[in-house]
């Protein structure tokens, strides 16, 4: 515990906390996205409700729910710890700073995407999760949950915007976290980014057809 | 060429600062960007004012005294060069240009231009040196370094210690001059005995000056006059961790 304590005490632990569990986060989005592609099996959703109603009675799935909720609460708690803290390293502004002259407009915004996915993550949670694990169980299938709540464009289009957003935070993310990992290097560098070309598009990309599917098929 | 200028004047540590502007004229394209303001303050001087303060020294681009923010762009718009080595041609004739210092927590303003930053030394005595016992001088060949290793540890070793990617950072950050110091000494057979040591020390001493940390925006990369590159923070975080096993 001290070990952790002490790595977790120093900017660059902060950095490896977020990075991993980041990672860890993208890793649960590529199961999640995988799940979900069964909605397209054009079998009126028969699949779907078999995936989403074996996993809660699974007791190994219970276990990783309340691991994941633990790695979504480090990721954002110490993404704000550092937020605050890198904004206290400059109480005095510059008056002309030329900011995306030498750098990424998007690794400079990580906290304003990040809480749009946040807002995001409680809307979607309260739309599906909840009712699903605490509804009286009178709610009808999770696919006719998905239905009804796509059938809205405006919930459709906050979706998709989401989904942009998730792409910006990804894009600086992915690759970020190796790099506080210590895993760039000259040689490396350009695989990793060619790596995370693909996981920042692709992922998002995957949960967009769903809104856009719903948008095309009112 | 002419230059309208907004230079930030603060009389002391404690004093609240304010831009003034000034005019110049008659200004050459190949002086450099202090000959420029070494003219200002010579017209100052001369009308019974208070010249402006800054930090300067050798003016080659080796010592690191010298760091003006200029135009929103430490060591303002050119790539690779100090400000002393940056000349007037870099700006448009009659351009209006703005004139900070740097601008960071554990950076204050001594006066006008100038910034304290022995916080950068406080780093080095954590842990950026190598312990010898004095004697005699050792063959220069005695130690063999690859020369891989030798060319990654001298660009790294290129670190004048300027504060350019302090200044440049949106958080403040020290992380390329501590993993430049860092790389430098990890990368070379006299830097081992005190490799783990040195990196969990300097990082300490990092966080306690109250520099923010890296989130890799690689703002510092671009802007530092000697080009070092950002695979040297990487390195740091992997020393870091590795320190800790």
């Amino acid at each position: 515990m001290g070990l952790l304590t002490d790595l977790y005490s120093s900017s660059i632990g902060k950095k490896i906390t977020v990075g991993l569990t980041g990672i860890l986060l993208c890793a649960y989005l590529v199961v999640h996205l995988a799940g979900n592609m069964l909605l397209f099996r054009g079998d009126g959703g028969a699949a779907f409700d078999a995936y989403a109603d074996v996993l809660p009675s699974l007791l190994v799935i219970r276990i990783i729910e309340i691991g994941l909720f633990a790695v979504f609460l480090l990721h954002i708690v110490t993404g704000t710890i550092v937020w605050i803290q890198n904004r206290r390293a400059r109480p005095v502004p510059y008056a002309v700073h030329k900011k995306n002259d030498t750098s990424d407009p998007l690794s400079r915004i990580m906290f304003v995407t990040g809480s749009v996915v946040f807002i995001f993550l409680v809307v979607h949670l309260n739309t599906f999760w909840v009712p699903a694990r605490f509804g009286d169980g009178s709610h009808h299938s999770m696919y006719g949950t998905v239905v009804e709540a796509f059938s809205s464009p405006l919930y459709s289009v906050f979706y998709l915007l989401a989904m942009v957003l998730l792409a910006f935070h990804l894009r600086h993310g992915f690759q970020s976290a190796l790099q506080t990992f210590g895993l760039k290097n000259l040689k490396y560098t350009r695989a990793i980014e060619a790596a995370g070309l693909i996981f920042w598009l692709l992922i998002p990309v995957g949960f967009a057809t769903i809104p856009i599917f719903y948008l095309l098929n009112p | 060429m002419n230059f309208t200028l907004k230079i930030w004047r603060q009389p002391g540590r404690t004093s609240a600062g304010t831009f003034k502007q000034y005019t110049i004229d008659g200004v050459a394209a190949d002086m450099s960007f202090l000959e420029m303001l070494d003219g200002v303050n010579q017209k100052l001087v001369r009308g019974g004012e208070d010249a402006i303060a800054f930090d300067s020294d050798c003016r080659e681009g080796i010592c690191g005294s010298c760091g003006l923010f200029i135009n929103g762009r430490a060591h303002g718009p050119a790539r690779g060069v100090a400000t002393c080595e940056l000349r007037m041609r870099h700006f448009t004739d009659g351009e209006a240009i703005t004139v900070e210092p740097w601008r960071a927590k554990a950076f204050p303003v001594i006066k006008d231009l100038v910034v304290d930053r022995t916080g950068f030394d406080r780093i080095i005595q954590a842990g950026g040196y190598v312990s010898v016992n004095t004697g005699g001088v050792p063959d220069a060949n005695a130690i063999p370094v690859p020369k891989h290793s030798a060319e990654e540890a001298m660009d790294a070793a290129a670190c004048i210690g300027c504060g350019a990617c302090v200044a440049a950072c949106k958080n403040g950050s020290a992380s390329l001059f501590v993993a430049a110091k860092i790389s430098h000494l990890a990368l070379l057979p006299q830097g081992q005995a005190e490799r783990k040591d040195r990196v969990t020390k300097m990082v300490a001493a990092m966080d306690e000056e109250g520099f923010g940390g890296c989130s890799n925006t690689y703002a510092c990369e671009a802007e530092c006059p000697k080009l070092i590159p950002v695979t040297t923070i990487a390195r740091m975080n992997r020393e870091f961790l590795l320190a800790k096993k």
